[in-house]
């Protein structure tokens, strides 16, 4: 598919994740999880394989235990709009150090590419700042994602910043999906050797 | 005291720091009590799968939960309870049920039917209680294994015991 003049979201991806420092980073099924697979694998990356509609708030619980430090959730526009009342739940609220990335191609990536409710028009970051998040942005050029580091990285939450990207596809990189060994590979690295 | 002060007790006990729940009449007392905690996070959910991502997150940042719910949210959870099981995650659900003995309201009836046999079928450890002293105790022993085996389990609270819901002012 040639959109030439659409952001790529494994650019996209690798350039939020450039310069990440301490951030906790949760991401959604599909696309998103292997998008941050191949921004290189981190210890502190739980990627979610299943459960779709969750990314959110996994998300929302670390935050809520991890109040001092930043956690970014990267997931789908399809993934985001199966728990939407999710945006609800973190707008009531209100963690100051939670993040939210939609990577959006207005698509079901994994399914055969059909088209989400964002291809129509609907309006993550409308939704998001309806639901009470602090700071909420839509980027589509590459001149508008410097501007969208920040508000991921270092602005106070909840935000949500939607990144428009082609619906081309990439090569598939798959980091494990080993759920216990995610999740005491996670907790290691967070809270110490003895957790698991 | 009542059951729902000695649950809370055991929640305490067990060093639950988040609560998460769609409210019910019969979890009314306990969720008054989670509210007035200093250390304890309360979050209000709009469906109850939220909870089961919310606990999952809450125990990669080092912390305990529950999920409180009435029996007709564990419909709501099905898939999403695959996130704990296939990871481990610690999950303690304490379900208040409808559509059981002397339920009014017919539209309680079927999911309340099918309430533990669909948690079993997920893969839950389920504690039945029908009276109120045992309340306590199931909680105590679904913390327990939760917590030591990162399984789901969850405690059914029978309608019997915290009274039925009779449509009269």
């Amino acid at each position: 598919m040639q959109e030439p003049d659409k952001l790529l979201r494994r650019d996209v991806v690798a350039h939020i994740l450039a310069d990440r420092g301490d951030i906790l980073v949760v991401t959604g099924l599909g696309s998103p999880t292997y998008d941050c697979a191949a921004a290189g694998d981190h210890a502190l990356n739980f990627y979610l394989w299943g459960a779709m509609g969750s990314a959110c708030t996994v998300g929302l619980g670390l935050a809520l235990a991890q109040p001092r430090r930043r956690v970014l959730v990267v997931t789908g526009d399809g993934e985001l709009l199966m728990g939407l009342g999710a945006l609800a739940t973190i707008g009531a609220k209100s963690p100051d150090n939670l993040a939210i990335a939609v990577i959006d191609n207005e698509r079901y990536g994994e399914t055969g590419m059909q088209r989400t409710h964002t291809s129509a028009g609907v309006d993550l970051a409308g939704i998001a700042r309806a639901a009470g998040f602090r700071q909420t942005a839509t980027v589509r050029q590459l001149t508008e994602l410097e501007g969208a580091i920040p508000i991921l990285h270092t602005a106070k939450g909840p935000v949500l910043v939607v990144l428009k990207v082609s619906a081309a596809r990439d090569p598939l990189v798959l980091p494990t999906w080993d759920g216990p060994f995610l999740k005491a590979r996670f907790r290691q690295a967070l809270l110490g050797a003895k957790a698991a | 005291m009542e059951w729902p002060d000695q649950i809370f007790q055991k929640l305490c006990e067990a060093e639950i720091s988040q609560v998460v729940y769609v409210p019910d009449a019969g979890h009314a007392r306990l969720i008054e009590l989670c509210h007035q905690a200093n250390d304890i996070k309360s979050t209000v959910l709009t469906t109850e799968e939220e909870g089961i991502g919310v606990l999952a997150g809450a125990w990669l940042g080092g912390e305990r939960g529950v999920l409180l719910m009435q029996s007709s949210g564990v419909g709501n959870c099905i898939n999403t309870l695959s996130l704990a099981k296939v990871c481990g995650f610690p999950l303690v659900m304490i379900v208040t049920m409808r559509g059981q003995w002397g339920e009014a309201n017919p539209w309680q009836v079927p999911m309340g039917q099918i309430t533990a046999e669909n948690l079993r079928l997920a893969g839950a450890v389920v504690y039945e209680v029908n009276e109120a002293n045992m309340a306590a105790p199931a909680v105590e022993a679904a913390a327990r294994i939760a917590f030591s085996g990162g399984l789901t389990a969850a405690v059914l609270l029978s309608q019997r015991m915290i009274g039925t819901k009779l449509f009269k002012d």
